[in-house]
Parts: structure tokens; C-alpha cells; sequence
């Protein structure tokens, strides 16, 4: 079976869908001819022609509303945000038109659209290259929220997005693009192709929107996480020794909330982590829902792990990311009571 | 010379109390504008953003190069989807009054601009408009009383009471949900032009946006998405000259026409009496054609005025003077198109009368049915149970679980 990058298995679920399926269409800033700053679209332009993989503006509302318009016309746009700290010119006609046009016109029109951007820090982003916007989009009604952790799933999730009738967000770690990453800077980086996940099947195959996965079974505490901060709890998990269950959500909208109460019931332990601001991020929803329906089960107060509540700093990045040494301290923490 | 600086507020040039002064806007003669072939160079034809299209004259005859090949009986049932329109909100508003309804937005005035643009497209073109082009809906003989029972949030609105009075939706007449935030539809509508030129279709969209929402970034992102590549769309400016009581001046109207706003992105636009219902389809069906030969899109600016009220939600004379509609220099668009036909011969005050009588008589049946079904306060309604519905395609759990909690 073909080894893919995260990159490479973003590409191929383009790739795949554009060949069947005339209606999709691809464009963002620099996505055409160079192939994306990430090269994700490269050779999509070569491949299905101008008017199905093209150059955008820079100007994110078009973007976004131009995906409604194509979208309410019957076509499937697959749009890319360069990077997700762009997306809020676009914001509006994410919350008030593609995730309110079936409800608000009673069905008949829809935005079948999926918005790609590339979120997380690592790579010494700074503030406008590095956020984890994901809670601005979960906190809607009518949006779903998809974050993949490694090839396989990535190509599977956007396969299933860009076949969803509903507003889609798409959140790429962009730490992990090019290999999984445990949250050890100073270590080399390892390819994907060392890692299981990144056997991806050719052609078409989906991972449904809604189902999280086990990254590794434990009985002692239930880590709940997505994106680059599944790959993280892992290595905390390791180097503390403390048996941890780890799921990674992969869909936050909808949300597999079953694998969360299953585990956690077991466990009686739960840690929350992802790499976006704490206050009012996802993982407040996720502490709240464990609470309202584990909480008999429970046996020490859940923890959170996330980004500290300032802006992406630059050159401090890695005192700001919520590596794997903070993670295992709050492993530690809820196994003392 | 320096001194302290000082920040220019536009203001309008008479508030309340004062005598109406519409001596800024400069009406040229009906006719004086040429016509243009619609493959035109855009920058031949920037001074038309100065001008404007008149084709109707003070006599009421249609004159110059834009005085279209419609026909008597074409333009009376111009006449008629003006009076239905003018007729429709008068009832509503009324309803709104009885409190049928929460809130109403009339066309008082602009009719023409939605009923001509209609008549210039075609079946399975789209319109992504504003609150106030209900006309679009009643010129293209789009079921009055299926637009009541949405105004009425009643057990027959197909939105089921989930959207503001007049915000309707119809797929099928061409009319894209209305947003009634300001300004989105307008990318949107680009989108929906790019779509049909990326399938090779033949279809073209119309958007749609006030002179206040100009200001919008939106508008902006529309048009440079418009000028980079060149869609089938009509990009329509109703300048009524008020965004409730913010004249346009407030959206930069002062500074240069909106029409001129085309001219940065090399896009062709024309700046057309709103008021003149000859003008508005010589001017749509000019920017349908281009459109429809692939040549791109077009701008258009309808200079008109807003005659009642923004909504039922305001009093218009806290803002502007009492009388000022009347002091409007480009008169009223169904009295004029009115004038014309009678000039022809083709019409007479007692028809009109007649006609009048029968707009009243089809409206007041409507709205009887209409409220049959029910009113925002009274009779059947939208079970509480839709409103989980179409938030997604399939209902989620976390939605069925909130649906439980209501108990319905």
C-alpha cells in the first residue's frame, strides 16, 4: 500500500473526487499553477484544468461567499484558507450564510462547500500563522468541525467532507503535514512514512464525520484530544508510564460522544487536551459533557491541557505549546485523587 | 497654512423642518445617453456613471436610443406587477398594523426597479436580492399568497416561520434566500455566475444591494471576484438614497456616484433612472445580454428614492422632511409608465382605475386565504418540533437530544 504524507494524502483525496465528480472545484490563494503554499493542490490546475483548480484573490470573504454562491448553485467548492488565522474576513459569510442557507430558506438551498485551512503552531508562526481556531467554528450551528491527525484519516475525512451536504471546516495541523510530531522540537523530524497511518489506500474510501478513534487502549485515565495534540498525548503517555486511553476525536462537530462516555466510564479519568487557548475552547464543551453525563464515574477532577490564553508568541513558541511535558503533568495530576 | 484638523460628517442638505432640496441630483434629458454595443471597451463608457439612462420624457414619451421594443400589452402588464407590488405592501403593511406580523419592509416607490429588471430574464436565472425586490417575486406571477403565509409565519410558510417577514426564498423564481444581513449576497452571487461559466450552462445571476451596503466589504469582495473573472452577473445598486437614516452620502455617495465604483475594477456600468420602468429593462436587458454572450459582467446603479418608511420599525420624518418624497425629481414610476401608455393611447384613467380596483380585490382574496392558514399570533403555525430541522441535512443527536428537552 502507498506511504502518503499528511500533504500528499490531502492531495490525493482532491485528486480522487475532482476525477469523478465534475462538480468539484478547488481554488484559494496561490492554489493554482504553484500548487498551494503547502502544496496541497499541486498539479490539481495541470491535471482537471483552470476553471476547476485556480488562483483566488486575497480576500477571504470572496472567497468564502463565492463557495456559497457555487455551492447553492450545485457545485462542490473545495476552498483553501492559506492559513486559519486568515479565515476571519470570512467569517461572516461562514456563521450568517453557509451554515444558516438550509435552515433559513427550509431546505432549499444549501452550501455543500468544504473550507480547508491549515491551523496549529510549530513552525514558528507567530501569532498570525499558528492559531487553532476550531471553537470559533464548533460554537455554530450548522458547520461542521473536522481536524485530522494523520494521512489515512485526512484523506478519508475530506473525502467524506467534500461528499457531506453541509458546511464543512477543515482544519489541517500544519505541524504534521510533512510527519507525525510529539511535541519534541529538538528531535529530527520522521517522516510520515514510518508511521502506520500513513498507508493510504488509493482511490476512494471514507472516514465518516461523527466517529473518533482509539490511538491507544488504557485502563488508568481517558485522554480526550484531536490533531497534533493526539500524536503529543501519546508521548506523554509513554514517557510518564501512566496507562492513558487515548482518543482523538477526528470530527469535533458531530462529536463522537459515545467513545468519550465509554472510556471515561471505564477509566474514571479524564484530561483534555488540544493546542487552542483554553478559555472557551472546545475543551470546555468536552469537560461540561463528560461532567453532565460521567460524572458519577468519575474519580478526580478533569483536567485541561491547552494553549496558554495570549496570542501565538513567536519566539517563545515552545514555552506556549502545550507539549508533552505539560500533558504528562496533568496525567500525573489526575491520577492523584 | 496649518492648523487643527477638523473631520468631515457628511450631511444630508435638509432634515426635518426644512424645504426638500434635491438640487444635487442632476437629471440629464431623457434619450441623451446613447446606447452602447454590449461588447463595449468599459473605459468608453465611464462618463455613463456621471449621466444617466432616461428614457421616459417629462411628456411621458420614450425617447433616445435605449427606447426598448416592448409592447403596449408588455408594458401594461409592467404597469400591473408595479401596482400588485405597490398594492401587496400597502395590504401588509396594514397587516403589520394589526399585528398579523412583526415587521414589514415595503417598495414604496421602487417599484419599477425589480419588476422591469424581472421581465429581462430568463426562467432558470438567478436572483440573489435584498429585503426590498419583493417585485421580483410578483413580476415573474410568483403566488401572492405563498409570500403571505412566510410575512404571516404561519402552518403554510415553506421557511415555517424560521425567517423575518419578506425574507422569502424561492428556488424556483429564480429569488435566493435573502439574507437580511447586508451585503453578503453580493459575492454570492458571483459565485453563483462563476458556477454556470465553470459548467459551460447559459444561466447568469443578479445581485443585489442598497447604497448604504456599498460600503460593505462585500460589495468590494464581489467586485473584484466579478473583475478577475468575469462571470455572467449583474451587480445592481438600488441608490434610494437612504439606509434608514443615513443618506448615502453616509456610504460615500457624496464623494463620487456608486456607479463610478465599477471604473477602479474595469467593470462596464450604467447609471439608470430607477423611476423610469422603460430605462430599468433597456438597462437590465443590455446586462443580461453581455452577460449571456459571455462578455462579463456589469454594474448598474438605479437612481431612485425611497418613498415610505425603511421598515415599519422607523419614522422617517424624526429624519428627513415629511414632504420630501414629493420633491423627488424623478417623479413616481407607475404615474409615469402610466403617462406613457396613456400618450400611446393605449391606456386611460378609467382603466387605470379599474386596474387599480383589481390589484386591491386580488391582494384582499390573498390575504384572506393567507390568513386562513393563519397569523404570527393567531391560528395554526409551524409545529415547534421544525425548528430542529435543517440546521443539517440529517438532524444530529445533540439536536435530537435539545428536541427531547423541549418536550415536543
Amino acid at each position: 500500500m502507498p506511504r502518503l504524507s499528511m500533504v500528499e494524502a490531502i492531495r490525493d483525496a482532491m485528486d480522487c473526487k475532482m476525477a469523478e465528480d465534475e462538480s468539484i472545484v478547488v481554488f484559494g490563494e496561490d492554489v493554482g499553477y504553484f500548487g498551494g503554499v503547502f502544496r496541497c493542490t499541486e498539479g490539481l490546475q495541470r491535471k482537471y484544468g483552470k476553471s476547476r483548480c485556480f488562483d483566488a484573490p486575497i480576500n477571504e470573504s470572496g472567497i468564502v461567499g463565492v463557495a456559497i454562491g457555487m455551492g447553492a448553485y450545485g457545485l462542490r467548492p473545495v476552498a483553501e484558507i492559506q492559513f486559519a488565522d486568515y479565515v476571519y474576513p470570512g467569517y461572516d459569510q461562514i456563521v450568517s450564510e453557509a451554515a444558516r442557507l438550509r435552515y433559513r430558506s427550509g431546505g432549499e438551498f444549501f452550501a455543500p462547500i468544504v473550507i480547508r485551512m491549515p491551523c496549529g503552531g510549530g513552525i514558528y508562526g507567530g501569532q498570525t500563522h499558528s492559531q487553532s481556531p476550531e471553537a470559533l467554528f464548533t460554537h455554530v450551528c450548522g458547520l461542521k468541525t473536522v481536524i485530522p491527525s494523520n494521512p489515512y484519516d485526512a484523506k478519508g475525512l475530506l473525502i467524506a467532507s467534500i461528499e457531506d451536504d453541509d458546511p464543512v471546516i477543515f482544519l489541517e495541523p500544519k505541524r504534521l503535514y510533512n510527519g507525525p510530531f510529539f511535541g519534541h522540537p529538538d528531535e529530527p523530524i520522521t517522516p510520515w512514512a514510518k508511521h502506520p497511518l500513513s498507508e493510504v489506500p488509493a482511490g476512494r474510501y471514507v472516514v465518516p464525520l461523527g466517529k473518533a478513534a482509539l490511538r491507544r487502549e488504557g485502563k488508568a485515565v481517558t485522554v480526550v484530544s484531536y490533531g497534533t495534540m493526539a500524536h503529543v498525548a501519546e508521548a506523554a503517555a509513554e514517557e510518564t508510564g501512566v496507562d492513558a486511553e487515548i482518543i482523538d476525536l477526528r470530527s469535533l462537530i458531530p462529536l463522537d460522544i459515545d467513545a468519550i462516555v465509554g472510556s471515561v466510564e471505564k477509566t474514571g479519568r479524564c484530561v483534555i487536551v488540544h493546542e487552542a487557548t483554553l478559555t472557551s475552547g472546545f475543551g470546555a464543551e468536552l469537560a461540561a459533557q463528560v461532567m453532565e453525563r460521567c460524572f458519577y464515574s468519575l474519580e478526580a477532577p478533569i483536567q485541561r491541557v491547552a494553549g496558554w490564553d495570549t496570542p501565538y508568541p513567536h519566539a517563545e513558541e515552545w514555552d506556549y505549546f502545550p507539549g508533552p511535558a505539560r500533558v504528562g503533568r496533568a496525567l500525573l495530576k489526575a491520577m492523584e485523587a | 497654512m496649518s492648523g487643527r484638523l477638523s473631520l468631515h460628517v457628511p450631511e444630508p442638505s435638509v432634515r426635518p423642518g426644512g424645504r426638500p432640496d434635491f438640487s444635487h441630483v442632476s437629471v440629464p434629458e431623457a434619450g441623451e445617453v446613447p446606447r452602447p454595443p454590449i461588447d463595449v471597451n468599459p473605459s468608453e463608457i465611464r462618463d455613463f456613471a456621471y449621466s444617466m439612462i432616461r428614457v421616459l420624457d417629462d411628456r411621458g414619451e420614450a425617447v433616445g436610443d435605449w427606447a426598448g421594443p416592448l409592447s403596449a400589452e408588455e408594458l401594461r402588464k409592467g404597469l400591473r406587477d408595479m401596482m400588485l407590488t405597490r398594492a401587496f405592501d400597502a395590504r401588509m403593511l396594514l397587516s403589520q398594523r394589526q399585528g398579523k406580523t412583526s415587521f414589514y419592509i415595503t417598495s414604496l416607490g421602487e417599484e419599477a426597479i425589480a419588476c422591469a429588471h424581472r421581465k429581462a430574464l430568463e426562467p432558470g436565472d438567478m436572483c440573489f436580492p435584498t429585503y426590498r425586490q419583493q417585485g421580483l417575486l410578483i413580476a415573474a406571477g410568483w403566488p401572492l399568497v405563498d409570500m403571505m403565509c412566510e410575512i404571516f409565519s404561519n402552518e403554510k410558510d415553506r421557511l415555517r416561520g424560521r425567517q423575518l417577514p419578506g425574507l422569502y426564498s424561492s428556488k424556483e423564481a429564480g429569488f435566493f434566500t435573502v439574507s437580511g444581513n447586508l451585503g453578503t449576497q453580493y459575492p454570492q452571487a458571483v459565485g453563483w455566475a462563476m458556477a454556470s461559466a465553470i459548467m459551460g450552462d447559459t444561466r447568469i445571476a443578479s445581485g443585489w444591494i442598497g447604497d448604504g451596503a456599498t460600503a460593505e466589504t462585500d460589495f468590494h469582495s464581489a467586485l473584484v471576484f466579478a473583475s478577475v473573472y468575469r462571470p455572467p452577473v449583474i451587480l445592481n445598486i438600488v441608490n434610494n438614497q437612504w439606509a434608514i437614516s443615513s443618506y448615502q452620502g453616509i456610504a460615500g455617495g457624496e464623494a463620487a456616484k456608486f456607479a463610478a465604483r465599477a471604473h477602479g475594477y474595469g467593470i462596464p456600468s450604467l447609471r439608470v433612472d430607477g423611476n423610469d420602468y422603460l430605462a430599468v429593462y433597456a438597462g437590465s436587458l443590455w446586462a443580461v445580454e453581455r452577460a449571456r454572450a459571455n462578455l462579463g459582467p456589469t454594474l448598474i446603479e438605479w437612481v431612485t428614492y425611497r418613498a415610505g418608511a425603511h421598515s415599519t420599525s422607523d419614522d422617517p420624518s424624526k429624519y428627513r422632511p415629511k414632504d420630501e418624497g414629493a420633491a423627488w425629481p424623478l417623479g413616481d414610476p407607475v404615474e409615469r409608465l402610466k403617462t406613457h401608455l396613456i400618450l400611446h393611447g393605449h391606456w386611460s384613467e378609467e382603466r387605470q382605475k379599474q386596474m387599480r380596483a383589481e390589484v386591491d380585490a386580488e391582494v384582499l382574496e390573498a390575504a384572506k386565504e393567507a390568513e386562513s392558514h393563519g397569523t404570527l399570533h393567531d391560528g395554526p403555525k409551524p409545529s415547534p418540533a421544525t425548528m430542529f430541522e435543517d440546521v443539517y441535512k440529517e438532524m444530529p443527536r445533540h439536536l435530537r437530544e435539545q428536541r427531547q428537552q423541549l418536550g415536543v
